[in-house]
């Protein structure tokens, strides 16, 4: 169900509180695995949203720093694709602290040493995020392709051995992981490669992308309607406080850049107005809660 | 880079598989496969482009300064500025004694008195004989309002975990009329010192348990803060880590410290901020304090406080509320 296909609702509008986290879809929708969970369906076929250079980054980085923003997330696809990803960082940095989301499958040990020296030179955070979606190849495997965990393992032990420790972003895809035994089980797993202070972030599911295909589409009462939602309980959306940069132009959110409709403008000042709430997975991010940051 | 199906997979999975990647050429549109071009084109139809004086204005009027009637105090020469008393009133002794004798005029809280610490009403006399001139921060919004949690703004179960340990023992141990006193602080103030107009709050200026971190708070985005905030300077605390940054601008932002828990350095002294008017502006330093924190582990022991909290204060490094730090914050620590 796309957006241009939704009867209009009447639906809450939320407002641009401040714009403190602007997003990079730096990788383009072009992976090196085809999760079947994954909600902007990603793939190495997949150029909906092409990488973007650093060239085309610096412009947005500019306008970003006038308006204050905070920090700065990058992701894809996956960003180390991308192959002026390190050069990216290092002019990020110079800005405001970020933030990666990456499989971990390109994180080698010569990456991650100079990423670490990225890090340690600048003023600001560097921080990874690398994704997990089971605690055992019987269980990540399926969801994030063959032979992927050891290779996501190995991504993560040499971002540690370079004193780079990420946070282990697991989707609620992998049954049980939000419990407080599945959580051990991750901080078990991680223990185990050496990493003593684990970091875990659980993110529920939205079912858009290729996660129709898995776990199904949303149901139609599962949308947010003018008067339902109490007033203020918007500010915790995420939308109240981000976009989403991709190459062609700037989005809500990290969540719908596969809806035109969501595209708000081409630059940051295009952008700082409300955005209706209309699709379904508005509706997951109220209810749970969810901020696709740290 | 090249993607290679799983092996041992029926046809029906096969496939499912072979549709995850069929992509070349089309693009994804919700749950659609549209040819690229259609996608692009629709993309390229939505959304705003206002004319480059639009944008201007747009930009301006969001950087633009903000109304506020909070009156203006001073001005003074020097005063001493803390945070997060977190119950300690064995440092907050030592901080009344300290200001004093570097010549404080005035005396500042920046708010959480309460939390983690023991005996909350012994803060309290304290407060009035330094004449501390006080603010609320989250935990007196949270006493004085009846609020279930401390809302701090912590993200992480790990961290609300101890958190809400703090809040319901000092929640028990804090008398009505405490609170109530509590909620009649200010949520914020404004004070010159020399020259130059300070913005003193909790958190940020935006919200009382935002997070301001050295290492996530950008030169570019504090300037902007200032901006907002019509101020020379901006004072907060909630962090638990003390820092200052002189801007380009001139301008100044000091996370003035708390003095209820060390620094997570492996130092038991704990940190507050004397800000003083000087000929080039204002001069700002960041205080040690040390103080009878064996007694104050002693106390916490007998008031049956977590032992993860007393480990902090004889140690200097923090065992709980991690999780917030930022990357570079908790590479630095010792847990």
């Amino acid at each position: 169900m796309s957006l241009a296909e939704i009867t209009p609702l009447s639906a809450p509008r939320v407002e641009l509180k401040s714009l403190d986290t602007l997003w990079f879809q730096v990788g383009g929708t072009v992976c090196n695995l085809a999760c079947t969970h994954c909600f902007v369906s990603c793939s190495p076929t997949n150029h909906t949203h092409e990488a973007m250079p650093l060239a085309e980054v610096r412009r947005y980085l500019d306008e970003a720093a006038r308006l204050g923003v905070r920090e700065y997330y990058f992701t894809g696809g996956e960003p180390f694709l991308n192959p002026e990803m390190e050069a990216i960082l290092a002019a990020t940095l110079e800005v405001g602290p970020a933030t990666v989301l990456t499989n971990g499958l390109l994180l080698d040990p010569a990456r991650c040493a100079r990423l670490e020296a990225l890090a340690d030179a600048a003023d600001y955070s560097l921080d990874f995020r690398v994704s997990l979606d089971g605690w055992d190849a019987a269980s990540n495997d399926p969801i994030r392709g063959e032979g992927t965990f050891e290779k996501i393992l190995a991504g993560i032990r040499n971002l540690h051995a370079a004193g780079l420790n990420p946070v282990i972003t697991v989707t609620e895809v992998c049954e049980g992981a939000a419990g407080d035994e599945g959580k051990e089980r991750f901080f078990t797993l991680l223990r185990s490669l050496g990493i003593g202070r684990p970091r875990l972030k659980i993110l529920p599911v939205f079912r858009i992308g290729a996660e129709t295909e898995r776990g199904g589409a949303y149901e139609s009462w599962q949308r947010l309607r003018e008067g339902e939602v109490a007033d203020g309980a918007l500010d915790h959306l995420q939308c109240s406080s981000c976009r989403m940069v991709t190459d062609q132009g700037v989005w809500v959110c990290p969540i719908l850049v596969n809806e035109p409709e969501a595209k708000m403008g081409e630059t940051l000042a295009d952008t700082l107005g409300d955005f209706p709430l209309e699709h379904p997975a508005c509706w997951t991010c109220h209810v749970y809660g969810v901020s696709c940051r740290t | 880079m090249s993607y290679r199906p799983p092996k041992d997979l029926d046809e029906q999975e096969r496939q499912a598989r072979a549709k995850l990647t069929a992509h070349r050429g089309m693009a994804t549109w919700g749950e659609k496969l549209v040819p690229l071009a259609v996608f692009r084109q629709a993309a390229a139809r939505k959304g705003l482009k206002l004319p480059r004086e639009e944008r201007e204005s747009a930009v301006l009027a969001y950087t633009a300064g903000l109304d506020d009637p909070t009156p203006v105090e001073g001005p003074y020469s020097r005063i001493a500025v803390f945070g997060g008393v977190y119950s300690n009133h064995l440092a907050l002794l030592e901080l009344l004694e300290d200001a004093a004798r570097r010549g404080a005029e005035a005396v500042y809280c920046l708010g959480d008195l309460g939390a983690f610490g023991p005996n909350p009403e012994k803060v309290r006399p304290l407060l009035a004989q330094g004449e501390v001139l006080a603010i609320q921060g989250n935990y007196e919004e949270s006493l004085a309002s009846g609020r279930e949690d401390c809302n701090c703004g912590y993200t992480d179960p790990r961290d609300n975990h101890f958190a809400e340990i703090s809040y319901r023992y000092t929640e028990r141990n804090c008398s009505p009329d405490f609170k109530a006193w509590m909620g009649t602080l200010p949520r914020r103030r404004r004070v010159r010192v020399g020259e130059r107009e300070l913005l003193l709050v909790h958190g940020s200026p935006r919200r009382v348990n935002e997070f301001l971190f050295h290492s996530t708070a950008p030169v570019p985005f504090l300037e902007v803060l200032l901006d907002q905030s019509r101020c020379d300077g901006i004072l907060a605390t909630h962090t638990g880590l003390h820092w200052h940054r002189r801007l380009p601008s001139g301008r100044d932002v000091v996370n003035v410290g708390v003095i209820g828990r060390p620094a997570n350095d492996g130092q038991t002294h704990v940190w507050y901020s004397m800000l003083e008017a000087r000929e080039e502006g204002l001069g700002v330093e960041l205080v040690p304090l040390a103080y009878n924190h064996a007694g104050l582990a002693a106390e916490m022991r007998s008031e049956g406080l977590p032992e993860e909290f007393v480990e902090t204060i004889l140690t200097g490094w923090w065992t709980t509320c991690l999780e917030i730090l930022p990357a570079r914050e908790r590479a630095a620590s010792r847990f």
